[in-house]
């Protein structure tokens, strides 16, 4: 069907020019539709005057819309100039690799209604997708720090990759001995009189009660869904807290 | 022949035409039908609020009942139009209300609504039934509230996609306890809280509400609620979707959900956690419409697995998130399938989600019932419009959006010229076309060659020169309604034939290359189209040289004039002078005739279009009717120079310029 169109079309090249002697040949038949190609060769003379898709984006945003011209013209060589334009667009696009879209106003045809709603929507729903639930954010103090930070608990899966993440964020301000060893160490009892009894640093944490207790006497996750907020406390000053780490110990053992 | 009948009898006749083209038809055949039909036709439909008047509306249809309007031009909804172009319907409210017009019926499109409106309404007509409000906006919860306390026997409250003010959410607890007459409740576009008791005990009270369509902030435990007590539902809009499928409330809203039996429409989810579509599940299998093009949520095998359950679906609308796989199995599922819509879930951003033409493909393969598609698309080829419109010769809409909008087939770098002529050419009932991608002229000589019921075509960023245009106003000879943003055309194919835009409703140009001149000589030719020019730029930027390209250009056919209420940034151009009702040119050009008698009635019907007949002898005696096309500049000359005997002349209107179901009320007033 439609190769038979094209032949016709093809056939009839030459009846669509406007310039020259031809003209007065049109006459009447000017404004009626034709079979000859539009892309004729004539066409050469007339003025340019389209204003591409290009112009539009140049229009509006101001960006240049002017490239290199790859050399190559996709486009069948009967098209004019005019759509020289849009090639130079358009070969710049790798369709593996689509541009960032320059925004013309109205396009898409997308009633506004409808993008605020999916705007709106997206908001919501991006956050409830990540992780299925809740970030955990909360504020971590060390004494003697200047200031404060704050950690992702749901970041962690463990104790360990906690107190590494801790002794990094607080390295600078840190001398004793923060890290791995000091949160296992609670569950030893006499390594944690030693800790206690020394300079070193100690993690606490305030749950969900507004009680203040050492870290590391939970499961992880018991901790994430109980813990509020972090301080990291002088060894020294964490004696108060020892006494229910030590019985826990003690029961367990 | 015709007085066989008494009137009564035709009046029951013409009961039963309800179609507005057909209606406009009988009121051609003769004057008692003109007459009779005039005083029985209860619903009115008028595309463009500024073509006429409600006062002329009222004069002719002194019974209607239902009142259709439409304000805006179509490109409004995407920021091309000023906020306050117009549109109001305050005044036709005004009028209704002052002639005393039993009122019952209302529905708008793209109007600026006033709560003053919605209280005028509320107060005046007391048997006011049903109110239909899409994509309007200038009202807030106020004008709802007076609508739900006053209307006594309101029976629908539809409001699609509005912009309201909804702050103050109380209008539900305005319905009386007494009203218990709701047949359909769509508030889905508010965003702000309603008073959830009072919903349900509104739900309660109403046993024929047939479709309810709730906002994003009813949460689920009123939704099983409100189930349980309306469980006749056809048509159900979910707001909030959240739950975990493991909980009692889960449970209960199985339960509710299965207890629905009559649900035949499914939107909404506004809100939604994806696990819990299986609920839905037992309700899937009646389905014919469903509409998940708000929930962006649903997507991969939780919307595949819902659409698996959804075997009788006849519209479908969804986000391309659902990519050519899920189209894949929508066509392979919904046999059925008549309607598609495939919206940008990311207008703006790359979309890896997003659909191609396999999709397409796929579906036109599947689903041979399709009618009506908008898809917008990340890229199209001709191959691929080819085979579609080999598989579905049945397109009467058929709108697709490549979101880069000059964008050619990838494939092989060409225009899409040949795959949309393709779908011109087999399509031969399309009504409605929006194309997009790299074209040039020969898509729009395909247009005007074929697409002969073309009635609505939307063009941008298209063509290479005014033949585009040009082959299309040749060609289209239903066309209605032609819109065109940022395309080559000139004055060259804007005043080839100014005679044709009084054949359709209107035009719309923006960002064109006609200019000022052009748009000039366009209204002074022709006295019956309001020119306006829309300059939203600083007034002193805006030189009045003529040789100034216009930005934008929307004329549009009307019977009353220079529209009064256009704010500073519209211009209607014309003769200012020119009063409202027009210059009788029928008296000018009827000089040497022997008229004797022009017509019984003080009022002349002149339809105005491109086609004339001409009756060559003209009976006068008895009922004759005559029906005359005229060009309005060349007919009725015509008729001067060559009907010397004429003696009688009746000028009814013809099939609505030509157009088929248009506006009724449009009339050509001529005084003797």
């Amino acid at each position: 069907m439609e190769v038979g169109l094209k032949m016709a079309l093809k056939g009839g090249g030459g009846g669509d020019h406007v310039g020259g002697c031809e003209k007065e040949k049109m006459g009447f038949e000017e404004t009626e539709l034709r079979l000859g190609l539009p892309g004729g060769g004539g066409e050469g003379g007339e003025v340019v005057r389209k204003r591409g898709f290009s112009e539009t984006v140049d229009l509006k945003l101001n960006l240049s819309s002017k490239q290199d011209t790859s050399g190559i013209d996709p486009i069948d060589e009967k098209v004019t100039g005019l759509n020289k334009e849009k090639n130079l667009l358009l070969s710049a696009i790798d369709p593996a690799k689509p541009p960032a879209k320059a925004q013309v106003v109205g396009w898409p045809p997308v009633r506004s209604f409808r993008k605020n709603m999916l705007a709106a929507g997206s908001q919501k729903s991006s956050s409830d997708e990540s992780s299925g639930e809740k970030v955990a954010f909360v504020k971590v103090s060390m004494d003697g720090a200047p200031y404060l930070r704050k950690v992702d608990l749901r970041m962690y899966t463990s104790y360990h990759q906690l107190s590494d993440a801790l002794a990094k964020m607080f390295s600078s301000f840190t001398i004793g001995n923060c890290g791995s060893q000091g949160v296992k160490d609670f569950m030893n009892e006499s390594k944690l009189m030693d800790l206690l009894n020394g300079s070193d640093y100690v993690p606490t944490y305030e749950d969900k009660d507004g009680d203040w207790m050492l870290v590391g006497d939970v499961p992880w996750e018991m901790f994430v869904e109980s813990c509020k907020r972090l301080r990291i406390m002088k060894g020294t000053e964490a004696i108060g807290l020892a006494p229910k780490a030590v019985e826990k110990c003690k029961k367990r053992s | 022949m015709m007085n066989y009948f008494p009137d009564e009898v035709l009046e029951h006749v013409f009961d039963f035409i309800t179609c507005h083209k057909d209606r406009n038809s009988v009121s051609l055949v003769c004057k008692s039908w003109h007459r009779i039909e005039r005083y029985s036709r209860r619903r009115v439909f008028i595309g463009n609020c500024y073509s006429i008047s409600p006062e002329r509306l009222i004069a002719r249809f002194p019974g209607v009942k239902s009142l259709t309007l439409k304000g805006k031009p179509h490109f409004a909804d995407f920021n091309l139009v000023p906020y306050d172009w117009g549109g109001f319907v305050y005044p036709w409210i005004k009028v209704l209300a002052e002639t005393g017009i039993g009122l019952e019926e209302l529905r708008l499109k793209r109007m600026v609504v006033s709560d003053e409106s919605l209280e005028l309404i509320s107060k005046t007509f007391v048997n006011f039934q049903s109110l239909v409000l899409v994509s309007c906006d200038g009202f807030s919860a106020d004008g709802l509230a007076a609508i739900a306390a006053n209307c006594r026997f309101l029976r629908e409250l539809d409001l699609q996609e509005n912009e309201v003010d909804d702050h103050r959410g109380h209008w539900l607890s305005c319905f009386p306890e007494s009203c218990t007459s709701l047949v359909s409740l769509n508030f889905a576009c508010l965003k702000g809280e309603v008073n959830l008791g009072a919903l349900e005990r509104l739900v309660s009270r109403s046993p024929n509400l047939k479709s309810l369509r709730l906002n994003r902030s009813v949460p689920l435990d009123t939704l099983q609620k409100l189930l349980m007590r309306a469980p006749q539902l056809v048509d159900l809009g979910i707001g909030s979707y959240v739950h975990d499928p493991s909980s009692e409330a889960s449970n209960k809203l199985k339960h509710a959900i299965q207890r629905c039996k009559s649900i035949m429409s499914l939107s909404g989810f506004l809100e939604v956690a994806p696990r819990c579509m299986s609920a839905i599940y037992p309700i899937c299998g009646n389905l014919t419409t469903l509409n998940l093009s708000y929930a962006p949520g649903i997507h991969g095998n939780k919307l595949t697995k819902l659409i698996q359950h959804c075997r009788k679906l006849q519209r479908l609308w969804i986000l391309d998130c659902i990519g050519d796989k899920g189209l894949g199995v929508v066509a392979s599922t919904c046999k059925e399938l008549q309607e598609l819509r495939v919206f940008p879930s990311d207008p703006f951003g790359a979309g890896n989600d997003a659909v191609t033409e396999e999709g397409l493909v796929l579906v036109s393969a599947g689903c041979p019932k399709l009618n009506s598609l908008l898809y917008f698309c990340q890229q199209m080829t001709n191959a691929a419009l080819i085979t579609v419109a080999k598989n579905c010769p049945n397109f009467i809409r058929f709108r697709l959006c490549i979101l880069d909008p000059v964008r050619p087939d990838p494939v092989t770098n060409q225009p899409l010229d040949e795959g949309f002529g393709a779908i011109v050419q087999s399509c031969k009932r399309l009504k409605r076309l929006s194309l997009s991608g790299l074209l040039t002229d020969q898509v729009f000589l395909y247009i005007g060659m074929y697409a002969e019921q073309l009635e609505m075509l939307s063009i941008a960023f298209a063509a290479d020169s005014d033949k585009g245009m040009l082959y299309v106003l040749n060609g289209c000879k239903k066309l209605r309604k032609l819109e065109i943003r940022d395309c080559p055309f000139g004055n060259a194919a804007l005043l080839e034939d100014v005679g044709k835009y009084e054949t359709m409703r209107s035009l719309w140009m923006s960002s064109c290359e006609v200019t000022l001149g052009g748009c000039k000589t366009v209204a002074e030719m022709m006295p019956s189209l309001n020119v306006e020019i829309i300059n939203e730029s600083d007034q002193t930027e805006f030189n009045l040289d003529d040789g100034q390209k216009v930005d934008k250009m929307y004329l549009y056919r009307t019977l009353v004039g220079h529209r009064k209420d256009a704010p500073e940034s519209v211009w209607i151009l014309g003769d200012l002078t020119r009063s409202e009702h027009h210059e009788p040119s029928l008296n000018d050009m009827i000089q040497d005739m022997k008229l004797k008698n022009v017509s019984g009635d003080d009022d002349f019907i002149i339809w105005e279009s491109n086609n004339f007949k001409l009756q060559g002898n003209f009976s006068v005696y008895g009922y004759n009717p005559f029906i005359f096309f005229f060009h309005p500049v060349v007919g009725l000359g015509v008729v001067a120079s060559s009907c010397k005997e004429l003696q009688e002349l009746r000028v009814f209107p013809s099939a609505v310029f030509g157009a088929g179901n248009d506006v009724v009320t449009e009339e050509g007033l001529i005084r003797r």
